[in-house]
C-alpha cells in the first residue's frame, strides 16, 4: 500500500479543500492514520473504497473514543541567549484542549489484501454538537457499529439509516462508556470486598 | 410408622411407604428443568445434560423450551440489567412446585463482571434461591451435586405443618414483580420484599 | 436524527421480496402480518438473542435483531483494570473459545508493547488455537442440526469429541472452558509432561470421527433439503458488510487472516483455505467441515516440529506493565471470524481505550438480508450457521 502521505497528497488533489491531517502515533508500531473534516468525510471514504489502488472495501473496525478535556504540556527545545552566550533551554508549554469524541475506522482491502488505513472523524465537543456524519452509506459493516458508539458514546451519526440504542434499553438515558459516566451505586452486599469495590461498598457502611 | 415394624415388614417382603414420602420420591426424581441458558456457565449446563455427565440419572434430563412445563430454573450465567425483567416475567410464568439454581459466580453475585453498569448483582434481588453453585463456570459435577442437594431438600419437605413448601400456603406469592427498566437503573433496584441487604459487620 | 436516513448505496438486498400478494388467486383478502418477538428466552436462539420478525403467513418480510441481553461492559471493566487484569475477561468474550480470545489479546499488547512470543510459545498458540477451532466448529455443527430439529444426536457426538479436547486443555491449563492462559510476550505455564503425546492421540483419532460424523450428515436428504439454497448472501454484500470467517469464505472470497497477516507462525505451515461458491447455509456447514480438516493438517506439523526452548520473552514482565502510549489495532482469524482489539495507551497501567472488534455481532448485519422471504423455520438455521455466541456479540 502507499504511504499514508502519499494518500494524503492524492486525497487533497481529489478533492481541493477537503482537510486532511495526519495524526501521529507514538506507539512502537508507529501507524498513523487520517483525520478527515466533516464536509468531506463521505467523499473521501468513497474515494478510499473506489479507488484501484487502493480498494478499502473493508471496514473492519468502528469505534468511538472519549477524549475528556485536558491539559496538554509539551516540551520545546529553544536557543537563547543568556548572558551573552547562547544556550539551549527546555520550555515548557500549557495548552488547554477541550474534550471531544472521536470515530476510529479501521479500514483493510479484501480484494488487495493490505490495510489498514485508521480514518478518524471528531466531534466538535462532547455535549451538544456531538455529531459526526455516517459512514454506513459506503462500508454497511459500520451499521451495527456505529449504533454501538451512539448508545454508549452518544455520538449522533447524521446520515445513518437506523440510529436507535442497540446494547442498553431505549429509556436508558446515560452513555455509559464515557468517561465521566456515574454507575448505579448499587454495592450495598458486599461481603468480601477490596479495592474498587470496597471503596464503593464504604459508602453503604459508615461506621 | 415404627421403624423396627417397618423393617420387619420389609423383610416379609411387604413395602410400606407413607404418601408424604411418595409424594416427595416422585417430585424429586422429575426435576424438569427450564432450558434456559445466560451465559457461558450455560455451556457447562449443556454439558452436564450430554453422554459424559448424564444429567438424566437424576430424572432431569428433559429441558422444556417452554416455564409452564417446568419445574426448575437453572440461572446459568450473568443476569444483565436489561436480561433481568424477563428473568423474572419467566419465573412468574412456571407453575408450583417451583424451584431456582442460582449457577455460578454471576448468578450469585455479579461475579467477574460485578462492576458494570448493566450487570445484575446477584439475581436473589429478585427471586427466591433454593441452591447457589460458586464456580465460574461450575464444573458439571458441581452442577449434579447442586441437583442432589435440591432433591435432598425436596426430599425433607413437610407436607404440612408451619414448614410446609411454599406450593402449598394458599396465601403465599407465586409471582413476583418485574422490574421496570429506568432512565439509569432497573426500578425498583431490588424487590424489598425478598430481598435486604444483610448487617455486614466490618471491622476497619 | 433530523436528517434524511440516506440510501444504502451499496450492494443489492440478498433476495427481494414481494411484500404481499397483491390479492389472492380466488378474489379473497390476504391474512394480517404476524408481528413476532422471538428471544431472548428461545430454544433456538443460542442463549439471549432476540428477534423480532414480522411474518407474512411463514415468510419473513422484516426481522430486526435485539441485542444487549447480555451486555456484560467489558469494554468498561477493560479500561477500568490493568492490562494483564483483562487477559481472564478476555475468556468469557468467546467461551468456546478461550484459547483464541487470549491470543487475540495478546498480540494486540505485543504489538502495544514491542514484545515478542519465543518460538516454542508460537507452537503452542497455534496448537491450542486449532484445537479451538477444532471443537468450536465441531459443537456449532452439533447445534445447528439441532436447530434443524434433530434433537441430540449429532449434539451429543460432538460433545463427545469436545470433551477429549476440553481435557487436553484442563491438564494443561487447569480450566476446562476459561483458560486464561497467554501472557504478554508467551504463554503462562509449559507443556506438561506427556502432554504432547496425549494431544498427538486425540489428534489422530479425530479424522476417523469426522468421517464417521460426515456420513451420517454431509449427504443426509433432510439436511440438504433444509440447508441447500436457503440464506444466500452475495459476496459483494459480504464483503460490504465486514462478513468475515467461515462465513465469508462460505461466500466464495478467500480472505483468512491466517494467510494474510501470516500472524503467529502461520507462514509455516501448508493449509488449504476451503471455499464455499453459493453462500447458503449447506457451504457454511461445508465450510466448517472443512476447515476442521485444515486444521488437522495444521495440528499434525505443529505436534511433530515444536521445538523445546523458553516459553516467555525475557523482556515481558507481568507486574508494573506499563506500554508506551500509542495505539494499536491486533487482530487474528478466531473460529468465528476476524477477532480485533484496538487498545489506546496513555502510559499508566490501565488502557486508555479498550475496544474489542466482535466477529460474530458484525455478522450478523445482514441476518435480515439473508432471512427475508424464508419461512421463519429457516431463518433459525441461518442464524445457527452464522455461527454467534452471546458473550461475545454483546460483550
Ligand atoms: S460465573 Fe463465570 S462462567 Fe459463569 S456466566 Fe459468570 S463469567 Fe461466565
Amino acid at each position: 500500500m502507499e504511504t499514508l502521505d502519499q494518500i494524503k497528497a492524492r486525497v487533497e488533489a481529489a478533492f481541493p479543500g477537503a482537510s486532511v491531517e495526519i495524526v501521529p502515533n507514538a506507539g512502537v508500531g508507529g501507524q498513523r492514520s487520517l483525520l478527515v473534516d466533516h464536509a468531506h468525510a463521505l467523499d473521501v471514504a468513497r474515494f478510499l473504497r473506489e479507488d484501484p489502488a487502493l480498494r478499502l472495501d473493508y471496514a473492519s473496525n468502528v469505534t468511538g473514543v472519549d477524549w475528556l478535556d485536558a491539559v496538554i504540556k509539551e516540551k520545546r527545545k529553544v536557543k537563547q541567549v543568556i548572558a551573552g552566550v547562547e544556550r539551549e533551554i527546555e520550555e515548557t508549554t500549557e495548552r488547554r484542549r477541550p474534550g471531544y469524541l472521536e470515530v476510529v475506522y479501521h479500514l483493510y482491502s479484501m480484494e488487495l489484501k493490505h490495510g489498514p488505513l485508521v480514518l478518524r472523524l471528531r466531534t466538535a465537543n462532547r455535549a451538544d454538537n456531538a455529531r459526526v456524519p455516517s459512514l454506513t452509506p459506503v462500508w454497511r459493516a459500520a451499521e451495527f457499529q456505529e449504533r454501538e458508539a451512539y448508545d454508549l458514546y452518544g455520538i449522533i451519526f447524521d446520515g445513518h439509516p437506523d440510529l436507535r440504542r442497540i446494547l442498553m434499553w431505549d429509556e436508558f438515558r446515560d452513555f455509559p462508556m464515557r468517561k465521566d459516566y456515574v454507575e448505579p451505586d448499587d454495592y450495598e452486599y458486599e461481603p468480601t470486598p477490596h479495592d474498587d469495590v470496597l471503596a464503593k461498598a464504604k459508602r453503604h457502611y459508615q461506621p | 410408622m415404627d421403624e423396627g415394624l417397618r423393617s420387619e415388614l420389609s423383610k416379609q417382603g411387604v413395602f410400606t411407604t407413607t404418601l408424604e414420602d411418595l409424594y416427595n420420591w416422585g417430585r424429586k426424581n422429575s426435576v424438569w428443568p427450564l432450558g434456559f441458558g445466560l451465559a457461558c456457565c450455560a455451556i457447562e449446563m449443556i454439558a452436564a445434560s450430554m453422554a459424559r455427565w448424564d444429567l438424566a440419572r437424576f430424572g432431569a434430563e428433559v429441558f422444556r423450551p417452554s416455564p409452564r412445563q417446568a419445574d426448575l430454573m437453572i440461572v446459568a450465567g450473568t443476569v444483565t440489567k436489561k436480561m433481568a425483567p424477563q428473568v423474572v416475567r419467566l419465573y412468574n410464568q412456571m407453575p408450583e412446585p417451583k424451584y431456582v439454581i442460582a449457577m455460578g459466580a454471576c448468578a450469585i453475585s455479579g461475579g467477574p463482571f460485578k462492576q458494570g453498569y448493566n450487570v445484575l448483582k446477584g439475581i436473589d434481588r429478585y427471586l427466591p434461591v433454593d441452591v447457589h453453585i460458586p464456580g465460574c463456570p461450575p464444573r458439571p459435577e458441581a452442577l449434579l451435586h447442586a441437583f442432589m442437594t435440591l432433591q435432598r431438600k425436596i426430599d425433607e419437605q413437610a407436607l404440612t405443618g408451619a414448614q410446609r413448601p411454599r406450593h402449598l400456603v394458599a396465601e403465599a406469592p407465586s409471582e413476583f414483580p418485574v422490574p421496570e427498566f429506568g432512565a439509569h437503573d432497573l426500578v425498583p433496584p431490588a424487590n424489598p420484599e425478598i430481598w435486604q441487604p444483610p448487617e455486614v459487620v466490618r471491622g476497619e | 436524527m433530523n436528517s434524511e436516513p440516506a440510501k444504502l448505496e451499496n450492494a443489492p438486498l440478498a433476495k427481494p421480496y414481494e411484500l404481499r400478494p397483491k390479492a389472492l388467486a380466488d378474489g379473497g383478502q390476504p391474512g394480517e402480518l404476524l408481528e413476532i418477538s422471538m428471544g431472548p428466552q428461545h430454544p433456538s436462539t443460542h442463549g439471549v438473542f432476540r428477534m423480532d420478525v414480522v411474518l407474512d403467513g411463514e415468510r419473513v418480510v422484516k426481522l430486526k435483531p435485539v441485542f444487549g441481553y447480555l451486555h456484560r461492559n467489558h469494554e468498561k471493566i477493560g479500561e477500568n483494570t490493568t492490562y494483564l487484569g483483562s487477559m481472564p475477561y478476555t475468556d468469557r468474550l468467546d467461551y468456546f473459545c478461550s484459547l483464541t480470545s487470549n491470543w487475540a489479546y495478546a498480540l494486540a499488547v505485543e504489538k502495544l508493547a514491542g514484545l515478542q512470543a519465543p518460538e516454542r510459545a508460537e507452537y503452542i498458540r497455534v496448537i491450542t488455537a486449532e484445537l479451538t477451532r477444532l471443537q468450536n466448529h465441531i459443537s456449532l455443527v452439533g447445534f445447528l442440526l439441532q436447530d434443524m430439529g434433530a434433537s441430540g444426536t449429532p449434539l451429543m457426538y460432538a460433545f463427545r469429541e469436545r470433551e477429549k479436547i476440553l481435557d487436553l486443555f484442563e491438564s494443561l491449563t487447569g480450566a476446562r472452558m476459561m483458560c486464561n492462559y497467554m501472557r504478554f510476550g508467551g504463554c503462562r505455564c509449559d507443556l506438561p509432561p506427556g502432554w504432547l503425546d496425549q494431544a498427538r492421540q486425540v489428534v489422530g483419532e479425530f479424522p476417523r470421527f469426522l468421517d464417521e460424523f460426515e456420513a451420517l450428515l454431509s449427504g443426509n436428504e433432510i439436511l440438504l433439503s433444509r440447508t441447500q439454497g436457503v440464506g444466500a448472501l452475495p459476496p459483494e454484500l459480504a464483503v460490504n458488510a465486514g462478513i468475515t470467517g467461515p462465513m465469508l469464505r462460505a461466500s466464495g472470497v478467500n480472505y483468512d487472516i491466517r494467510k494474510v497477516d501470516k500472524y503467529g507462525i502461520y507462514d509455516r505451515f501448508d493449509f488449504r483455505v476451503p471455499l464455499g461458491d453459493h453462500g447458503d447455509v449447506y457451504d457454511r456447514y461445508m465450510m466448517r467441515v472443512l476447515e476442521m480438516r485444515a486444521s488437522l493438517k495444521i495440528l499434525e506439523a505443529a505436534l511433530r516440529d515444536i521445538p523445546d526452548g523458553p516459553i516467555m520473552d525475557p523482556k515481558s514482565k507481568l507486574r508494573g506493565f506499563r506500554p508506551r502510549a500509542g495505539e494499536v489495532y491486533g487482530r487474528i482469524e478466531s473460529p468465528k471470524g476476524e477477532l480485533g482489539f484496538y487498545l489506546i495507551s496513555d502510559g499508566s497501567p490501565k488502557p486508555c481505550r479498550y475496544r474489542v472488534r466482535p466477529p460474530s455481532f458484525i455478522n450478523l448485519t445482514i441476518l435480515e438480508d439473508m432471512c427475508l422471504g424464508h419461512y421463519v423455520a429457516d431463518a433459525v438455521i441461518i442464524l445457527g450457521s452464522v455461527d454467534i455466541v452471546m458473550g461475545e456479540v454483546d460483550r
